[in-house]
Formats: C-alpha cells, sequence, structure tokens
C-alpha cells in the first residue's frame, strides 16, 4: 500500500502513466505501431525510419521548449505564450544572417554557427524584454507576453524585408542537417540536440543554485528577497534561459524545411509547451517544479498527436483532444476534487477494514 | 495610480518599438520585388501611403486611383500582388494613386470614405471581409466614383461596383486534376493536403480532387487532411503515412509550402518523387523557388493563383475612361498549370512569384 502511495505521488507518475496508456492503446490497436526499419533516404544515407522515430524527431522541439517554459512557469507563476512569435523571429534572423539580402542565395553568406549565434542573442534579448516587463515592471506573464505574441511574426517578416529566404541544398548542404539526418548518422539529429539541452539543464540544476533560487523566488517573493536573493534577476534570468530555448528550437524548425513562413512557423506551440509542463504535474502557478515530468510531458503530447495521426483524426481536431486532455489535468489537480478523492479513499479503506 | 503609469508606459514602448520597425522597413527597402515592403509598417494594421512626387499641377491629366489592399505582409501572393499594382499604377501610365492597406475590414471602410472625400476617380478594393460594403460604395457611386473589385468579391448589389476581377479557385483545382488525370496512371492513391479549412482556396482546390475521387473507381484518398498552409504539419500528414506503410503515388498539396513539407518527408524515407519517379507532387501558387523544384523536374505540377491583376484593372479603367462599357461584371483571371515536362526558365522568370 506504502509503496503504491510513494509511486502515485511522485511527479513523475501522471505523464509516466499517460505515456503507458498511450504506448498500450496503440499496442493494442496495432503492434505495427512499434516497428522500427532502416532504409536508405534520398541520400543514400541509411536512416531509421518509424513511428517511435517520428515521436523522438518531432517532439525535440516541443522538449527543449519544455526546459525553458518549466523554469519561467516556477519562477514568474506564469507562462510565456510569445515562444511561436519568437521563434518566427529567431528562424528570420538567423535565414537574414545566412542569405544576406538575396532570398535565394547561391551560397551561404555567413557561417551556420554565426546565423545560430546571432538568432541566439535576438531570442534572449526578445527574452529578456518579456522579462523585464514581468520582473521589474509586475506585469502578469501572460499579459506581458501577449506583446510579443501580437507584433513577434510582423517583426519576423520585417527583418527579411517580407521576402521568404530559401537556401536551396547546393548553396549548403549542411544547413538541412540540424532538422534531418548527418551522413553516416541513421538517428535524427533533433534527437542528439534535444538530448544535449537536456543533458546542460541537468548539469546546470545539479551544479548550480539555479533550481532552488527559482523554485524559492516561485514559492515566496518576499521571503526570498529576505534570504538575500534578488527576485527579480532570477525570473528575467529564467526568460532569457527561455530565450536560449527558442532559438534552439528555431534552428531545428528553419532546418526541417530550409525556409520560413512568418505567418505559420512553430505555429500554437506555446499552447503545447505550457501542457507539456502541465502534464508534468508541475504547479502553472509557480513554485516547485520537476524537468523531467516536463520533458516527458513534452514527448506524450508529440506520442498522442503522433497517434491522432496514425488514426487519421482531422487534424484540425487535434487542438480538441488536447483541450479534453487539459480538461482532465486541470480538474484532477483542482483542490475540491484533491479533497473530494482523499475524503474516498479513506471510506474505501475504512469500509475495506469493515467487511475483513 | 501605478496602473495607470504602467499602462502608460507600455503603451509608450509598443508605439515607440513600431514606429522603429516602420521606419527601418521603409530605409531596408532593398528593391527586390518591386520594393513592395514600400511604407508598410510591420505591427500597426493601417498605413496609408501616397506614392505620387509633388509634380502634380499638371496632374489634370492623372487619374486618381484610391487603392484599398491586405496587408501586403499576410503572403507571397500579396507581396506579389502589392508589387504589380505598384508597378502599374504610376505617374507614366497616367495614374495618381494613393494606397490603404489593412486586414481588417472597418479599417479598410475607413480608408475608402477618406478617398471619397479625397475625390478619387476609380476606387479598386480587395476587401478584408466580404460584408459591410453597401453603404460606402453608395457614398462612392454618389459621389460618381467608379468602384472596381479585384482579387476578392464582396456581398453588395452588382449595381454598386463596375467589375470584379477574380481567380477561379474552383477552376485552379479542374486544371490540376484534369492535368493528374492526364498522367494515365492505372491507380490513383492521393494524399491531399489541404489549406486552412473554410478558406476559398481550399474550398476550390478540394472540391475538384473531392468529385474525381467520387467518380472513379481507380482514385482513392490515402489520406485527407488539414495541414492549415503549414510546411511543417504537412510533413508530419505524409511521415504518418510512410510509417503507417501505406502506399501512395501522388502528393496533392493545395499550397507550395506543404507541397515542400511533404517532400522532406519523402526525402527522408527515400521515396523517389518527380518526373519519372514513384510519386507525382503536386502544389499550388507558383513561387519562383516551387517552380525551380519543377524546372528541377523534382516536383511534376504547380497551379498558378494569379496574383497580376493589374494589367486587367488597368484595361478596364481604359475602357471607361474612353466611354466604352464593361461587357462582363465578373472578370476570371486566365490562370496557368505547369507541368516539370514541359516548363521552362522563362515561365519561372515570368510567373513564379
Amino acid at each position: 500500500m506504502n509503496t503504491l502511495k510513494k509511486i502515485t505521488k511522485n511527479q513523475l507518475f501522471i505523464p509516466l502513466a499517460a505515456l503507458l496508456i498511450l504506448a498500450m492503446f496503440n499496442l493494442i490497436m496495432d503492434p505495427g505501431f512499434f516497428k522500427i526499419t532502416l532504409g536508405q533516404n534520398n541520400m543514400g544515407n541509411y536512416v531509421l525510419s518509424g513511428y517511435l522515430i517520428t515521436i523522438l524527431d518531432s517532439g525535440s522541439e516541443l522538449a527543449i521548449l519544455a526546459i525553458g517554459m518549466t523554469l519561467v512557469t516556477a519562477a514568474s507563476g506564469g507562462q510565456d505564450i510569445s515562444v511561436g512569435a519568437v521563434i518566427a523571429i529567431g528562424g528570420s534572423a538567423m535565414l537574414r544572417v545566412l542569405c544576406g539580402n538575396d532570398p535565394k542565395p547561391a551560397q551561404l553568406h555567413a557561417p551556420i554557427i554565426v546565423a545560430f549565434l546571432v538568432s541566439c542573442i535576438v531570442c534572449m534579448l526578445f527574452g529578456a524584454f518579456n522579462g523585464t516587463l514581468v520582473a521589474y515592471f509586475k506585469i502578469q506573464p501572460m499579459v506581458a507576453t501577449l506583446i510579443m505574441y501580437t507584433a513577434g511574426r510582423s517583426i519576423a517578416a520585417w527583418i527579411n524585408n517580407n521576402t521568404l529566404p530559401v537556401i536551396s541544398p547546393t548553396a549548403s548542404p549542411s544547413f538541412a542537417y540540424f532538422g534531418g539526418f548527418i551522413p553516416g548518422i541513421p538517428i535524427p539529429t533533433p534527437v542528439f540536440i534535444a538530448i544535449i539541452c537536456m543533458i546542460i539543464i541537468a548539469l546546470v540544476l545539479k551544479f548550480t543554485n539555479l533550481g532552488l533560487y527559482t523554485q524559492s523566488v516561485g514559492i515566496n517573493e518576499s521571503s526570498s528577497k529576505l534570504n538575500g536573493l534578488n527576485p527579480q534577476a532570477i525570473k528575467l534570468l529564467s526568460f532569457v534561459i527561455l530565450g536560449l530555448c527558442v532559438a534552439v528550437a528555431a534552428l531545428i524548425k528553419v532546418s526541417r524545411i530550409q525556409t520560413i513562413n512568418y505567418s505559420v512557423i512553430a505555429k500554437d506551440i506555446e499552447m503545447d509547451a505550457i501542457l507539456a509542463v502541465a502534464l508534468g504535474g508541475n504547479a502553472l502557478s509557480g513554485g516547485k517544479f520537476n524537468m523531467p515530468a516536463s520533458i516527458i510531458g513534452a514527448y506524450v503530447i508529440q506520442f498522442l498527436t503522433t497517434t491522432l495521426y496514425k488514426f487519421k483524426v482531422q487534424s484540425d481536431a487535434l487542438p480538441a483532444y488536447k483541450a479534453v486532455v487539459v480538461i482532465l489535468l486541470v480538474v484532477l489537480s483542482a483542490p475540491v476534487v484533491r479533497e473530494y478523492l482523499s475524503g474516498l479513499k479513506k471510506k474505501i479503506k475504512a469500509g475495506g477494514k469493515e467487511v475483513a | 495610480m501605478k496602473k495607470r503609469v504602467l499602462a502608460t508606459l507600455l503603451s509608450a514602448v509598443m508605439l515607440v518599438s513600431l514606429a522603429a520597425c516602420g521606419s527601418n522597413g521603409g530605409s531596408n527597402d532593398t528593391g527586390s520585388a518591386g520594393g513592395s515592403t514600400g511604407g508598410s509598417t510591420s505591427g500597426s494594421t493601417t498605413t496609408t501611403t501616397t506614392t505620387t512626387t509633388d509634380s502634380g499641377s499638371s496632374s489634370g491629366a492623372l487619374i486618381k486611383v484610391g487603392i484599398i489592399n491586405n496587408d501586403p505582409n499576410e503572403s507571397g501572393y500579396r507581396t506579389a500582388n502589392d508589387a504589380d499594382l505598384k508597378a502599374m499604377f504610376t505617374e507614366a501610365n497616367g495614374y495618381e494613386a494613393s494606397f490603404a492597406y489593412s486586414l481588417k475590414n472597418d479599417e479598410q471602410i475607413t480608408a475608402a470614405q477618406k478617398f471619397i472625400q479625397d475625390g478619387v476617380d476609380y476606387l479598386l478594393l480587395s476587401a478584408a471581409d466580404t460584408a459591410g460594403w453597401d453603404s460606402v460604395l453608395k457614398d462612392a457611386q454618389d459621389a460618381g466614383i467608379s468602384v472596381i473589385l479585384f482579387d476578392r468579391t464582396i456581398d453588395a448589389d452588382e449595381s454598386l461596383y463596375e467589375a470584379s476581377i477574380v481567380s477561379d479557385m474552383a477552376k485552379e483545382g479542374e486544371t490540376a486534376v484534369n492535368w493528374l488525370a492526364g498522367q494515365g496512371l492505372s491507380e490513383y492513391n492521393v494524399i491531399h493536403i489541404q489549406g486552412v479549412m473554410g478558406s476559398a482556396a481550399q474550398q476550390g482546390r478540394t472540391g475538384a480532387l473531392d468529385d474525381k475521387v467520387k467518380a472513379e473507381a481507380s482514385w482513392n484518398l490515402v489520406t485527407q487532411q488539414t495541414a492549415e498552409w503549414n510546411a511543417e504539419k504537412a510533413q508530419q500528414i505524409v511521415q504518418s503515412v510512410i510509417d503507417s506503410g501505406e502506399s501512395f503515388n501522388v502528393i496533392y498539396a493545395e499550397n507550395d509550402d506543404m507541397a515542400k513539407g511533404a517532400v522532406a518527408a519523402l526525402d527522408s524515407a527515400g521515396i523517389s518523387h518527380g518526373v519519372g519517379k514513384d510519386v507525382i507532387v503536386m502544389g499550388f501558387d507558383c513561387n519562383k523557388w516551387a517552380l525551380e523544384e519543377l524546372l528541377n523536374k523534382n516536383w511534376n505540377y504547380d497551379g498558378q493563383c494569379n496574383p497580376f491583376q493589374a494589367s486587367y484593372i488597368d484595361e478596364i479603367i481604359k475602357t471607361l475612361e474612353s466611354g466604352g462599357t464593361i461587357s462582363q461584371k465578373t472578370i476570371i483571371m486566365d490562370e496557368k498549370g505547369f507541368d516539370a515536362a514541359t516548363i521552362t526558365q522563362a515561365d519561372v522568370d515570368q510567373y513564379g512569384i
């Protein structure tokens, strides 16, 4: 009984259970879901393919964003709804550096790493803008980030003079590696990028006080201030870190199709990122957080999306299914329901004893 | 009190950032695509610019036109459309043109009222929404201003405008489906990737394919999904079909972006596509890069959605000015479909947007 309680109390329980349910469902409906095959792609490289690979591949951006979103949620008690728009800005800035003024360059104007670093700086600046509004001007995070949510995609279009740059494989074969495959490696590159991000954040949380400080600011701002922390700086920092995550996600997104469409790139991804944090059992009102749970939450969402695609559910109905998940989560975590459930448990226990 | 200060500050910040966009947008203009970004600010919704220079004392000979369009930032189609209009309605061609951009109907109506007060000779309109135009068009008629609709129709009495120049999306779909039928495959297993559901382009391009699939036993839809004009979504949809192991030989994507996403999925799965290959790839809109894919035989077909309405409008104005009448109210533009087997570099240069 105690061990069962321990398991269900663990924060990883909800996302792992959700993952398990989805996996079981697919196993029963079609065991072929788990088949992974090795084949040749059109460049002649051997690559792995199958639904599981697709989930790991397509879920990468979301997992990376979930890292930043978890920190922002924990520190500020609110969410950043501008990540999709800032991905457009970051991607646009990257392409602007790569292409210069020519939307179809014969060769790149700058090394990819330079473009990526510029995009990182740009995204971190926009993160800092959001963070400043939240930390120093004490605006509700959702309201503060609404500004970039509205204006971001127009800014992205303006960066490239409203043209849509395309990087052809002849200009740079390696640009497509980040969202595709590196020759000779059969696993999609985004998976590696996501793993690197996870390792970095794990090391940071282990060897610095970032996690502790973030949580204490989220739990009680004034008492952490009395203890010598600077809550504003920490909130700002969390938004800047999210900015960095956004830049990495932008690299993958742009590299996947080697072009950009400002109005649709990473559309509605902010909602998925917030959902990932919620699925991870983290309180959306801030405070304690569990990073692995959020990341697993992100893959659960991708698992759900891929499953629905497999069963040919109309893709414009996907948000409705996600909404059902959100409703379940929110209702289950509401204090009223929790109290009722624990009361019910006690009753069952008492009843059990009587019978015994 | 604190809140009020904050609100003021915030709005100031927004204003400054928008203004910054505007001025830079103008000065950064590289002149590509006919300088289409001209005076449009990226963040705001309406801008009115007069493009004529001040040599206008002799402007008695010039025809004054007020052009109300959607924001050129909206899409590549709109950018090309705006550039085409700007290139046509110049002083050299005998016009004095003023432009107003908005994606919002009410702002467009306000702009129309302003143009009526300014006493333009012609009002050219691509309406954001079909409803709500009756009274303002009536005002225009009373003031003796001729109204010409382009690109989009409105729900108003036909007597209120001289002509309407539009694309026939259903015909675009038919042209594409007829071309596909002409390929003579023994079996058509189609992955159909749709645009945003309910949009005119989606309805027209879907309708023709749906009819054909219903009519012919050898035509099957492997999947029919909306990717909402989004390349990544299209990639995931096609990836899902590939993972399931179902066979298909046609990708019918309702715009170029989605076709590109689909091709990315094919490439990573090692499925050959293009002329004489396993899978036929079809797109719409004729982006320049897409036509180049056709030229390289990686795709098979691209259907045009013609953004070049300026010459049609010019012709109508010339007819009206010389006292002639327009025989047809609704003018449907010629729209081509390009086949990778016959496309030439000249086509790419002329029709690519």
